[in-house]
Order: structure tokens, then C-alpha cells, then sequence
């Protein structure tokens, strides 16, 4: 049942062959078998228990949509009514939350079935799942690997089959990268195309939350429901949310891709670029035409987006001071004395080094060489893949310069483990979406390929995934412990 | 750009985050690391560029003013550390 | 305000920036109430408390508020502003940053016209921004620790930053009492300076006269009288010229006003200057202000007191103190011309019944207008009768007390017809009675006769005793003078 994509277990729902609860109890059981993967933070058995029944009755009476009775985990960074939300930190580790995140509002409206919250890098900042107060998550196709950041619980456990899909973020890679280095299909949005309200703020003008599928056709499905306006966000964007599925089988001919120079310099290892040169030819067979373009500010994204990020955080997490929620240290000697204990505390190594690192660049004297800096880079950023989107239709590239590194091996140089995300980060800054798919194997570990949209693309990115999964099959691979 | 040990007191004490004494250094030379990276971006010329604070040119929706929310008082204040009279309590501020 | 010891004259130069909360239904960010006197944190939803995940969404009204503000002091409105955030932690500001304007304000330069001593002078104002509120920290009863009520966070406040035009504490009061009377009659903010809906800082420094260069200035904070803002005001320039006389250095701070001692006492050490590290707040979208709306704003803008006052005086003949007193609110402004037009009478029996009866009545009993136990039509009721002579004044004033205390319950008609009160103008009815007083008091008929015109009181007085007040005086003094002839 763990291989079995969206609709071929809607099927099977709707005909009987077995039912939510049994679905959801199978992938409860995995979990539980899995547990060393450390992929979840929450198990939400009871809870699980009740929205199979309920989805069961859904599907009983003819009222079910796609995705009802379908089994999800969330990345612990969406607000859950009732259910802790920990955003992998301590300091949230009593957090449950009041209300709701939108995107878990839909998609509990859509019937889906939580089985819990997922791990993840504390507070969405990194790129390894290394700095979660819940500990490391293994690669479940190399367990001395990392599974990628910050969405790594998402990518371990649908790639680990220990959940249908998942839901991730993505503020300079977090959904793309953990797909690729655990082969996954994973999709980063529009800015704007999925709401944020109740997603744990990291960087605002950079997050945005996406699907995380074994295929492009489930992503497609689980964008679906995830997308559209939401009038408690100021940043959502009102727009109609086009048909994901039905748009995934439209042909190819003609497409332009565009494979920037920058994408293929220095910085890539021979193996992704190996991979990467087969899946580009089998765009040419589809009936692709492949041009060279270019980003050429592609480089300055990294120091811009590494002072915009951390500004943008800095103030973001200055709401948690122990005064409303969340961790307050014990006995306090003056206010002051219980903001920097609880915040010290309460926050790990990365979170504080990226506090400081963007109290700094907004303090008094650095603002112009910094953050307005780095804001007039983005603009020259974005306007690069304006110009090359108006040669192109997508644009192609790598989603990491190597395979999955070990686990340690870069979690005490940041400045290393910043430079990993130069293909990724750049998109957030334009605001673009893109998607990371399965595109071959380096030995045992996975590679992803990156595609590449212009806004509101996200029909188009589906449907060139769609069609590429039609001809391969790495997406379909599993790994061998998890078969 | 170098940053000190005390840098980073003062950039901690505006954050509000306690950085015990002996990590001080290790903070110091990693955000000097980072900012080396940004020198960089001095490399471009951006006099005539305007910032850009989102990635698309929108404009912010207004909303109607009504009431929309209740009492939830009860709720919201279950995860709370310590209330009383149903007010947050605090260490005394001394203004 | 002259001090020649060294052969300096002393200018004082004051700032103020006022902070009024708009009159809005919601927050500016969120759907939560804004109702004054709420039980603790029930009016503070999870976008004001700061939850995780939480975003804002802008308020309308508040946009419209602030725009009919701009309006109404001439001032430009900006075309695209944009919100910042200004980082800080305290525990009554949730999110440890308030959303603020910072670079680009809805509201740029324009100006407000003062009086002082019969001199006119023009105010500037920089600028006006919209911002949040914070919320309510208690420091007493909870043993040691402060209680934080979040009502109040999220209550969209209009801050307006004077320049640094005035030049007495006097001059201060003027400008603070026209802006409170301005944001009133805009009906933008209710002005109740006692539940902190008006909120005033004040700037002050000093330099010799004729110096270009500003002096170091200090803050003085959260100033909430009419009263207190002179006394503060001239009370930190003395100690500033005194400071510089005896070769002190005025320090750049915030002061307290101690209304009690008189004085202004410096606030517990700000030694890190506040780094506020302003930046455009990610989550909000810059507020975008077309010709069409500012169009459509100008339009809507109310008569101001200024231009009211004027037609009042030229309109009903009304004199300075009579049109200050009648357009100090625009309630009270309307009410009086709802009485004149209801009641069709002279313009100047209208005034001094409002500003002498009415305005009298409810200054004893703590009112406002707009709580006036009568309204303006029985008003107007009590003065046609007045007019058309059912009754006199002296009874009006009778019949103008059960309104009151009937709590406007019945026109001044249904106290007439219940207490018998229409006057008598009856000629023969008068004269029965003026016969019958002539009668009875005979040494006074002498008295009057033989010249002493003063007694002519006396008899009045007899008449209308007898006729419980109820006689037409001028026919009474008609009658009476031809009888005692």
C-alpha cells in the first residue's frame, strides 16, 4: 500500500478493497517500525484514528473529495489546533497552539488524515536537519547521510513511505534540497500562491509553504488543495488556482529550457552534472528545446539572501519572551534577565548565530550596507530571470552541488553550509517557483534536478515533471530498508 | 569586517539572547566568517537600483472594519507560563 | 519668559508629538474589539497576542481616518506608504517589534492655525503616521511581579509630529487644545485624554535669541492634561535655562512630569539610545492612496471648527465668546443650529439658552452634550413658546428644570397644559387682580404717586404673586402704570 500513489488509493478507498482507518493504522504501524529515522516529532495516533473514521464516512456517502482518507504528516513548523507545534526548538516544546495554520485547514477540510508533525531543521534555518532540539533525522537511503533542510522529516518519511505525502516549507531551498537528497518530488510555490497564516514565520518575504510527494501527480494533487487566497494573509495573493491534474499530461513540444551557465560552473560535482546532462536529454526527446542562458548576479544571492533572511527572522522570533507561550526559564531575576535566559536557552546554536547575524545588519550605521544592499541585489536578481524567462520557458538546473553530505561533516562551518544552497536560494529571492525531482542516483544517494518557473507557474513546472517521471522511473525507487 | 567578543554582548543584549561568556568568541569569529561573505555585494554597483522588499508589485488589501473576534481569552491563555486575574504575569519592569 | 543675568534672552522651542487613537470599531491589524473597559485579554485576539504564525491585515477605516486627518490640515498624503517595524522589547508589545511608519508616512506636511492673546499663528505638522498600540502593563498587586493586559495592543493610533514651532508652554496648550478639537469634529478620535485616547509628548529645548542652532532638547512623556502640559512645559524650560545659566549642559532624555511636586524628574537611565532598527515590515504591502480616494476624502471632510465659527458669527450675529462657546464641539455646534431651525426662533434666544441654561446644567452634572437629558427639539418646543409669548422667560426657566429632571420625558407643551402655566394676557383677568392689589395697599399707591418710582417693583411683584407667575409681564406693566396713574 506504501507505493501506491494518490489516486490509485483513492481508488481503492472508493472500491472498497480497504478502508481509511485501515490505511492510516498500516502507515501508523510503519512509523512506529521506523522510529530510528527520527522523522516525526508528533505521533498523532487518536487523532489519526478519528479523521479515518470520519474520512471513511466521507467516502461511505459519496462526499469525498481526492484526497479524503488519505494519510499526511505536516512539518512542525504549521500550527495545529490542540497538537503541540514545536518548530523543532525548545523553546516551543510545550507550545500547542490555539488555532489552525490555513494550509491545515484546507486540508483537513479536504479529509486528509494526520498522522503527526514532522522534524525539521529548529526554526526552519538549515539545511541539514542537524539543528532540530528532537535530534537528527536519518537519509533513509544512507542512514550516515543527511536527509537535507529544513524540511528533512518531510523528505525522510515519504521517502521512507512512512506517510502518503507531506507538507514543507521553503525560504532558500527547504522543500527542493531535502527532495533531492532523498528522492523525493518537491515543489516551492509562487510567493503568494500558498497562504502563510499559521505557518511559523522565518524569513517573511522569502517562506512559502509546498508539497512534498513520491510524484509530481501527487504534488499536483496536494498543491491543489493547499493553494489560494487567503484573506488573513496580506501577502496571498488573489488569483484563481488553476487544475494541477488535468494540466500534468499536456505535451512538450516547443518548450524552451534554459540551462544557465552560472548553474554549471566550478561549484558542481561531476557526479549531479553527469545526472543531470542524462535528464536534459531525455527533455530533448520529449520535444525540448534547450538553450544556454544567464543569471549573472546568481552569486551575490548567497550574501544577499544570508542578510535579508536573518533580518527578517530576527524580528520574527523576537515574539518568543516567554511571556504569552513557549519556554520561560526558570526563576528570573528581573524582566530582562528572563528575555535573555529564556531566549538563550530556549534557542539553538544557528537560530542565535542568524538573530545576531540580522540584528546586526539592521542596527544603527550597517542598514544601507546591508540590508538595503542586499534588497537592490534581489531586485537585480529577479530582474535576471525576468530577462531569461523572456527567452525561455523554464529554466533547468541542479537543486545541489553534490549528494547528500555526511551527517557533522558541515554543521560547524555555516559559511559551508550556506554556500551549498546557491542553486536554491536564488528563486526564493525572486520569488519564483520551482520543483526538485527524482533525476538519477550518485552510488546510493539520490540527485534531484531542478525546474525552474516563471510566476504562477506552477501548471507548467507540474506538467514537465509529470511527463519526465512518464519516461524514467527514479521516482519510484525506495529505499532498501524501507522497500 | 571583524567582530569582537564584545560585538557580539552588544548585539546580543539588543536581541535579548544570552550567549554564555565562554561562546562569545566562537559567535565572534562565525559572524565574522559570514560577513566576510558579504563584502561581495559591495562589489556591484546599485546606486540606481530601488530595493526590493517583496517579490511582486502588490498592493496591501484593506480590510472592513467589523469585529470579528470574540472572547477566547480561556483558550489562548492555556499555553500560557503564569496568569493571574487574567493577566500575564511578568518580572517587575521598573520604569 | 526674559532672563538678562548675562545679557541673554532666552527662546524656548517646543515640538509636540500627539498620539490619538483612532475611533475605529477593530484593531488595525485584526477583527479584534477596540471597546474601552474590557475584562483583561478578552479583546486580544492571536494576531494581537503575537502567536506564532499570526499576520496582520490593515484596517480601512484606519486608512480613511488618517486620510480625512491629512485633509483636514491641508497636509500632502502620500501616495504609497509604507509600513516598518520598530524593534524593541517590552512586555506589553507581544511580537518584541511595533508595526510603525518610518521612511514614507501616510501623512506628510501640513499645518494647523492657532490663537494666542488675540495673535494668530501657524502651527507646522511634519508628518502622521499609523501604528499599533501597545498594551497596559499593571505594576501593582501582584506581589513583585507586573500584570500585562493586552486589550489595548492592536488599537490603531494616528501619531502626529508637530515641528518644532511653538515658543511657550502657552503656546503648546493652544496648539494641543485646537488639534483635540480638530480630531473630535473629524469624529477620527474621542479625544478622552483619561482613558489615554490622547496622548501627548512633549519636546522642549532652549537657545539664546537669535541662535539658528537648536539647543540639546530632553522629552517629556506622557503628559494627559490640558493643565499639565503648561505647567510641565514651562517648568522644563526654567530648569533648562537655569541648568545652561549655572554652566550645566542640558542632557538629551526623557522626563516624567511629577504633576504633585511640579517638576519634571528623568526617567530611569535610556543610556543604549534605543536602536530601533527600523525596516518595511515583510508582511504588509505598501498602502497605495489614489487621486480618486483622496478626491472622494476631501469631499466627505465635515465643516471645521475654524470656518464654522466664522459663518456662526455671521450667520446668526452671534458674538466671539458666544460662536467659541457653540463650536467648541461639532455636537454641541449642531445641536444649537437644530434648535434654531427647529424652533425658528431668534438666533440670539437660541445661544444664550444653550450656552447660559443648557451648557450650565450639564457642566453641573458632569455632561456632555451628547448625553443632554433634553434633546434639541424639546429645546426648541420650550423656545417657540417663549416667542410666541405662552409663556415668559421666568417660566421658561421653571418649565426648562422638569424637562430636566424628567429627563426629557415631556415637551415643554405637556408641562404647560399639566401645570397650568400658560401665561395670562388677559386684559380683564389682570386688571381684576392689578384693582385688587391697589385695593389692599394703599400707603404704597401713596408712595408711588408721590414719586417714588422704586415701589412700582413692589406692586409688579404683588401681581405676579398673586398670579403665581402666570401674568404676561409687559402687559402687567401696561396695566399697572395706567391704574396707578
Amino acid at each position: 500500500m506504501h507505493h501506491k500513489t494518490i489516486v490509485e488509493l483513492a481508488k481503492g478507498l472508493r472500491s472498497g478493497e480497504y478502508s481509511s482507518l485501515e490505511l492510516t493504522h498500516f502507515f501508523l504501524d510503519r512509523i512506529k517500525q521506523h522510529r530510528q529515522l527520527n522523522a516525526f516529532i508528533t505521533v498523532t495516533e487518536e487523532l489519526a484514528h478519528q479523521a479515518a473514521k470520519a474520512a471513511d464516512i466521507r467516502l461511505a456517502k459519496g462526499d469525498a473529495e481526492l484526497l479524503t482518507g488519505i494519510p499526511i504528516a505536516h512539518k512542525d513548523i504549521f500550527c495545529t489546533d490542540g497538537i503541540k507545534t514545536s518548530c523543532a526548538s525548545k523553546m516551543l516544546d510545550n507550545f500547542i497552539g490555539p488555532y489552525n495554520a490555513t494550509v491545515v485547514e484546507k486540508l483537513n477540510h479536504a479529509g486528509t488524515v494526520m498522522l503527526g508533525k514532522l522534524n525539521m531543521d529548529e526554526f526552519a534555518m538549515g539545511s541539514s536537519n542537524e539543528t532540530s532540539y528532537y535530534g537528527i533525522v536519518k537519509n533513509p537511503w544512507d542512514n550516515t547521510a543527511i536527509p537535507g533542510g529544513s524540511s528533512g522529516g518531510s523528505a525522510a518519511a515519504v521517502a521512507a513511505r512512512l506517510t502518503v505525502c507531506a507538507t514543507g516549507t521553503d525560504t532558500g531551498g527547504s522543500i527542493r534540497q531535502p527532495a533531492a537528497h532523498c528522492g523525493i518530488t518537491g515543489l516551492k510555490p509562487t510567493y503568494g500562491r500558498v497562504s502563510r497564516y499559521g505557518m511559523i514565520a522565518y524569513a517573511s518575504s522569502l517562506d512559502q509553504g509546498g508539497p512534498m510527494a513520491r510524484s509530481a501527480e501527487d504534488a499536483a494533487i496536494l498543491l491543489q488543495a493547499m493553494a489560494g487566497f487567503d484573506e488573513k494573509d496580506s501577502t496571498s495573493v488573489d488569483c484563481p488556482v488553476p487544475d494541477y491534474h488535468s494540466a500534468l499530461n499536456n505535451a512538450l513540444d516547443g518548450l524552451k529550457i534554459g540551462l544557465p551557465k552560472e548553474f554549471f560552473g566550478a561549484g558542481l560535482s561531476n557526479e549531479v552534472a553527469v545526472i543531470l546532462e542524462l535528464a536534459i536529454n531525455e527533455y530533448r526527446k520529449l520535444g525540448a528545446e534547450i538553450k544556454e542562458v544567464s543569471i549573472p548576479n546568481l552569486q551575490y544571492a548567497i550574501p544577499a539572501y544570508y542578510v535579508i533572511a536573518p533580518a527578517e527572522c530576527s524580528a520574527n522570533l523576537s515574539r518568543f519572551d516567554g511571556v504569552r507561550f513557549g519556554y520561560r526559564c526558570n526563576n528570573p531575576a528581573d524582566i530582562t534577565d528572563m528575555y535573555t535566559r529564556s531566549r538563550g536557552e530556549g534557542f539553538g546554536k544557528e537560530v542565535k548565530r542568524r538573530i545576531l547575524m540580522g540584528t546586526y545588519a539592521l542596527s544603527a550605521g550597517y542598514y544601507d550596507a546591508y540590508y538595503l544592499k542586499a534588497q537592490k541585489i534581489r531586485r537585480l536578481i529577479s530582474n535576471d530571470f525576468n530577462n531569461a524567462f523572456a527567452e525561455v520557458d523554464v529554466i533547468m538546473g541542479p537543486v545541489t552541488p553534490s549528494p547528500a553530505f555526511a551527517i557533522g561533516e558541515k554543521i560547524d562551518d555555516p559559511v559551508a553550509m550556506y554556500l551549498s544552497d546557491i542553486y536554491t536560494i536564488a528563486i526564493n529571492l525572486a520569488g519564483i517557483p520551482a520543483i526538485s525531482v527524482p533525476a538519477g542516483f550518485a552510488g546510493t544517494k539520490p540527485v534531484g534536478l531542478q525546474i525552474i518557473g516563471n510566476y504562477f507557474a506552477e501548471d507548467r513546472l507540474l506538467n514537465i515533471a509529470h511527463r519526465y517521471q512518464q519516461v524514467t522511473d527514479w521516482h519510484q525507487q525506495s529505499p532498501k530498508d524501507f522497500g | 569586517m571583524s567582530l569582537t567578543a564584545e560585538d557580539v554582548t552588544k548585539i546580543a543584549h539588543l536581541a535579548r539572547l544570552g550567549i554564555k561568556d565562554q561562546d562569545r568568541d566562537s559567535y565572534a569569529k562565525d559572524l565574522t566568517k559570514i560577513l566576510d561573505l558579504m563584502t561581495q555585494m559591495s562589489e556591484l554597483y546599485t546606486n540606481d537600483i530601488t530595493p526590493m522588499a517583496h517579490p511582486m508589485e502588490q498592493e496591501q488589501r484593506l480590510r472592513r472594519d467589523i469585529v470579528t473576534e470574540l472572547d477566547n481569552r480561556e483558550k489562548f491563555q492555556r499555553c500560557a507560563p503564569q496568569i493571574e486575574a487574567g493577566l500575564y504575569l511578568v518580572p517587575k519592569v521598573i520604569e | 519668559m526674559e532672563h538678562h543675568p548675562q545679557g541673554h534672552e532666552w527662546e524656548a522651542v517646543i515640538g509636540l508629538e500627539i498620539h490619538t487613537q483612532l475611533a475605529t470599531k477593530s484593531k488595525i491589524f485584526s477583527g479584534a474589539s477596540t471597546a474601552y473597559g474590557a475584562a483583561p485579554n478578552t479583546q486580544a485576539c492571536s494576531v494581537d497576542l503575537g502567536f506564532p504564525g499570526v499576520l496582520p491585515v490593515l484596517n480601512q477605516e484606519a486608512v480613511r481616518m488618517a486620510v480625512l486627518f491629512g485633509t483636514s490640515i491641508e497636509a500632502q498624503i502620500a501616495p504609497y506608504s509604507v509600513f516598518a517595524r520598530k524593534n524593541y522589547f517590552y512586555p506589553d508589545l507581544p511580537k518584541g517589534y511595533q508595526i510603525s511608519q518610518f521612511e514614507l508616512p501616510i501623512i506628510g506636511m501640513g499645518h494647523l492655525d492657532i490663537e494666542v492673546n488675540g495673535i494668530n499663528k501657524r502651527i507646522g505638522i511634519t508628518r502622521a503616521h499609523l501604528e499599533e498600540d501597545a498594551g497596559k502593563s499593571m505594576h501593582e498587586n501582584f506581589h513583585g511581579l507586573t500584570g500585562i493586559d493586552l486589550n489595548r495592543a492592536g488599537t490603531p493610533l494616528l501619531e502626529i509630529v508637530s515641528e518644532p514651532d511653538m515658543r511657550s508652554g502657552k503656546e503648546a496648550v493652544a496648539y494641543m487644545k485646537k488639534l483635540h478639537e480638530l480630531v473630535r469634529y473629524l469624529g477620527i478620535c474621542d479625544g478622552n485624554m483619561q482613558e489615554g485616547s490622547f496622548r501627548c509628548d512633549a519636546n522642549v529645548s532652549v537657545r539664546p535669541k537669535g541662535q539658528q542652532a537648536f539647543g540639546t532638547r530632553t522629552e517629556i512623556k506622557n503628559i494627559n492634561s490640558f493643565k499639565f502640559v503648561e505647567k510641565a512645559i514651562n517648568h522644563e524650560i526654567e530648569r533648562q535655562i537655569e541648568l545652561i545659566e549655572n554652566g550645566g549642559k542640558v542632557i538629551q532624555e526623557t522626563r516624567l512630569y511629577d504633576s504633585v511636586n511640579d517638576e519634571t524628574r528623568s526617567m530611569r537611565s535610556k543610556e543604549e539610545a534605543n536602536d530601533y532598527r527600523y525596516f518595511p515590515d515583510p508582511d504588509l504591502l505598501p498602502v497605495y492612496i489614489s487621486e480618486e480616494f483622496k478626491a472622494q476624502i476631501k469631499s466627505s471632510l465635515p465643516e471645521l471648527p475654524d470656518a464654522k465659527k466664522l459663518r456662526f458669527k455671521n450667520q446668526y450675529a452671534l458674538d466671539d465668546e458666544n460662536a467659541t462657546i457653540l463650536t467648541s464641539s461639532r455636537q454641541l455646534a449642531d445641536y444649537f443650529e437644530a434648535v434654531v431651525k427647529g424652533s425658528d426662533c431668534e438666533a440670539k434666544l437660541c445661544a444664550n439658552w444653550v450656552t447660559g441654561d443648557l451648557l450650565g446644567a450639564l457642566n453641573k452634572a458632569g455632561l456632555d452634550i451628547t448625553d443632554s437629558p433634553i434633546n434639541w427639539q424639546n429645546l426648541a418646543g420650550l423656545l417657540i413658546r417663549i416667542a410666541d409669548n405662552t409663556i415668559s422667560g421666568k417660566i421658561g426657566k421653571q418649565i426648562f428644570e422638569s424637562m430636566w429632571l424628567s429627563k426629557g420625558q415631556q415637551t415643554a407643551d405637556e408641562i404647560i397644559a399639566a401645570k397650568g402655566l400658560k401665561q395670562i394676557t388677559d386684559t380683564g383677568a389682570i386688571e381684576t387682580i392689578i384693582d385688587k392689589i391697589i385695593a389692599v395697599n394703599p400707603d404704597q399707591v401713596e408712595q408711588y404717586r408721590s414719586g417714588k418710582d422704586k415701589v412700582f417693583g413692589f406692586f409688579v411683584g404683588q401681581v405676579m404673586k398673586e398670579m403665581q407667575g402666570k401674568a404676561n409681564p409687559a402687559e402687567v406693566n401696561r396695566l399697572l402704570k395706567d391704574k396707578l396713574k
